[in-house]
């Protein structure tokens, strides 16, 4: 079994298998290097998943952005939940605080976890959340209800075309991947 | 103990008889028709679920079947006719004619092969088997997440565990063929006196197992997804549902051009022939599959256009897509430069190539209409998409894998086929594929949307006349079953090499190709 041909097709075999199992892990790697593209860029609207430093440059007092907020539970959530405004002005630089209402109306104590997402995309990067409830799970016990804050500012930096930014949060149920 | 001496019994001449042949059979020619047959079959069965689908919306309203079904249907039809017709048609292709265009004795591991065919017919027994256990794949064969995750009808194991066979079917196929090229060629053949079916099947393999195991990953992610808590495409566990879109796509272009290489070296090997004339340039046809090869995998995202991509990204998609109609000019006007003056006639094999760079070219241009992303957002999931994809892959590998087919059947079978049935079979195909798939371009660009089992009155006339274009399509296959059938009883007997024009090695070898070919190495000059 020792001839030269079988060597080099054995040599040739492994290669190949090598090639194969690094392209199977290049599909896994490529979550993680999609995570890193998307925060280095903001490309997905995903906002960061740590609380940013309070501000403490200045305020920009020559533009306004209009910020809106979108809420919705997921499919099959049995939960109310709205920001208490739909629509402010703010001027870049300047901190505010925005409170969301969430009810849980079942009658079992429930795990809820928000995700949010900014449209355009590449404003993403520029909305800081100093605080937020999305940063945590929330807990709430059949027909509880809570008042959620969410202290925010606009990095001073952000593109003078961004005029109008969509904040939107989903709320999953995550009772069961808690459990388990 | 009995397979092992079965086989080395096998490689002393002797042939094991009955269904043990096939079931052991090591024999690169033996598999090749196994997978060419494998590929009719399930062609025919693909075929099948398209007429339902054709029948159901042969006029506007829910007639024949109930909308969760028909996205059944629509799924398995393009995973049956992706994975279980164009590309085990081409690997049977390879199996056959690559052993015996570079002077090689067979495969480099035909244990291996062996396993590659016989795994396939278990992937797709699962695949169907889901329809009676509680509904077939409903979510397309792309299996966007949620759709193939939150929101499946409970077949998402059986997909995934098909594909996975699939998979790594194609992956040992795809070794097995690069292992042959590059170590088994006759002596004096280097690279570039190869044939061009060989190098663009060396560039496909390479393909397959550069994107294949991307394949299985995603498809492993989507299992986890499902069935054990993890979450890859889930947005409330942190993942993201786009990120699917974007590993998918990775796989699936690259994977289009899997489906569509071969058909380059098949085309440039019969165009030659039939014309009397060397291929104008071999060695740019060479040059202009491997650039090919290369953009297909930086080009994923242009089937993402409408996701929200960033303009930059936009952009950068549509120029390198766009970039792809440079080399598949250069084949193109590489095949008319070489019938251009030559002494051509139009056996049919030669038909089916006319017909492949003439249509395929039309599926090239409405490409290169979507590959425009400005506009791609107006064409996006409608039936321009369906006339464009049905275009390269029906009479584009389609088309070349009939070329193929009665181009080699004398060497198969050692008999001519009927010339007039033939004949038959193709002007049924052309007339009858035009009439299925031209009229989607306008209703795709009408508006109307794919995936749908229902459709706004004003598209009733062209989905009616596109209905009955299936229907005499799918029949004219039937045509082409019957000339196999009769070319493997009998016929005129076909001498060594039927095809005055043709060249390479496996002409040298008389018909039909004995069992075992070049056990000494021919010479080449």
């Amino acid at each position: 079994m020792d001839k030269p041909e079988n060597t080099k097709t054995k040599k040739l075999v492994n290669k190949l298998l090598i090639i194969v199992i690094a392209m199977f892990g290049f599909g896994f790697a490529m979550v993680p290097l999609y995570d890193v593209f998307c925060d280095i860029t903001g490309l997905n609207g995903k906002t960061a998943t740590e609380a940013a430093q309070a501000n403490e440059g200045d305020i920009d007092i020559t533009r306004e952005i209009k910020v809106q907020f979108i809420s919705q539970a997921a499919k099959d959530m049995p939960w109310l939940f709205r920001p208490e405004v739909a629509e402010i002005s703010v001027r870049p630089g300047e901190t505010r605080i925005i409170k969301f209402y969430a009810k849980n109306q079942s009658s079992q104590k429930m795990v809820g976890q928000s995700v949010p997402s900014v449209a355009p995309g590449r404003a993403a990067n520029y909305f800081k959340k100093v605080a937020c409830f999305c940063f945590e799970q929330q807990t709430l016990e059949g027909q509880e209800e809570v008042w959620m804050p969410l202290k925010f500012y606009i990095d001073a930096d952000i593109p003078p075309d961004v005029t109008t930014l969509t904040l939107s949060y989903t709320l999953y149920d995550i009772t069961t991947k808690i459990e388990s | 103990m009995t397979t092992a001496t079965d086989a080395i019994l096998d490689h002393h001449e002797h042939k094991a008889t009955g269904i043990k042949r096939w079931l052991f059979t090591t024999n690169h020619k033996d598999i090749g028709s196994m997978y060419l047959w494998f590929a009719f079959i399930m062609f025919l069965l693909g075929g099948s679920m398209a007429m339902v689908i054709r029948a159901e919306l042969f006029q506007p309203g829910l007639q024949l079947i109930n909308p969760d079904f028909f996205n059944q249907l629509t799924t398995v039809h393009g995973l049956i006719m992706v994975f279980g017709a164009v590309m085990p048609a081409f690997v049977g292709l390879a199996n056959w004619m690559i052993p015996m265009m570079i002077g090689a004795p067979d495969m480099a591991l035909p244990r291996l092969n062996n396993w590659s065919f016989w795994i396939l017919p278990f992937a797709f027994s699962i695949l169907l088997m889901s329809f009676f256990l509680g509904g077939a794949p409903n979510f397309g064969w792309t299996f966007y997440a949620p759709l193939s995750t939150t929101y499946s009808n409970g077949s998402t194991a059986f997909f995934v565990f098909a594909v996975h066979i699939m998979g790594i079917s194609s992956i040992m196929g795809a070794i097995n063929v690069i292992v042959t090229i590059i170590n088994m060629r006759a002596p004096g053949m280097s690279y570039m006196k190869m044939p061009l079916f060989v190098w663009t099947f060396l560039i496909t393999a390479y393909l397959l197992i550069a994107v294949m195991p991307v394949l299985a990953g995603v498809v492993t992610m989507v299992l986890t997804d499902t069935y054990f808590g993890t979450s890859f495409f889930d947005a409330s566990g942190g993942g993201d549902p786009v990120m699917f879109q974007h590993i998918f796509w990775f796989f699936g272009h690259p994977e289009v051009y899997i489906m569509i290489l071969p058909a380059f070296g098949i085309v440039s090997t019969t165009i030659p022939a039939f014309s009397r004339k060397k291929l104008f340039g071999y060695s740019s046809m060479v040059y202009a599959t491997s650039s090919i090869a290369f953009l297909s995998f930086i080009v994923w995202a242009h089937h993402m256009f409408t996701t929200g991509m960033p303009l930059l990204g936009e952009l950068f998609f549509m120029y390198c897509t766009m970039l792809i109609a440079v080399p598949t000019g250069v084949k193109i006007f590489n095949w008319m430069a070489t019938m251009w003056r030559g002494s051509i006639s139009f056996e049919v094999p030669m038909l089916f190539s006319i017909a492949f760079v003439i249509l395929f070219t039309i599926g090239g241009f409405s490409g290169l209409m979507l590959a425009m992303a400005p506009v791609d957002f107006q064409y996006h999931d409608t039936y321009f998409v369906v006339a464009h994809f049905h275009y390269v892959l029906v009479t584009g590998s389609i088309f070349s894998i009939f070329a193929a087919a009665y181009y080699w059947l004398p060497k198969w079978t050692g008999h001519m086929f009927n010339e007039r049935l033939g004949k038959a079979h193709f002007w049924c195909s052309l007339v009858s594929v035009n009439l299925l798939f031209f009229p989607m371009h306008f209703l795709g660009l009408a508006g109307m949307p794919r995936r749908i089992p229902d459709y706004a009155l004003q598209f009733a006339d062209f989905n009616m006349w596109v209905s009955i274009g299936g229907f005499a399509f799918g029949l004219s296959q039937l045509i082409f079953l019957a000339v196999v059938i009769k070319c493997i009883r009998g016929g005129e007997k076909a001498p060594a090499k039927p095809w005055d024009g043709a060249e390479g090695l496996e002409w040298t070898v008389p018909s039909p190709a004995p069992y075992h070919t070049f056990a000494t190495p021919p010479k080449i000059d």
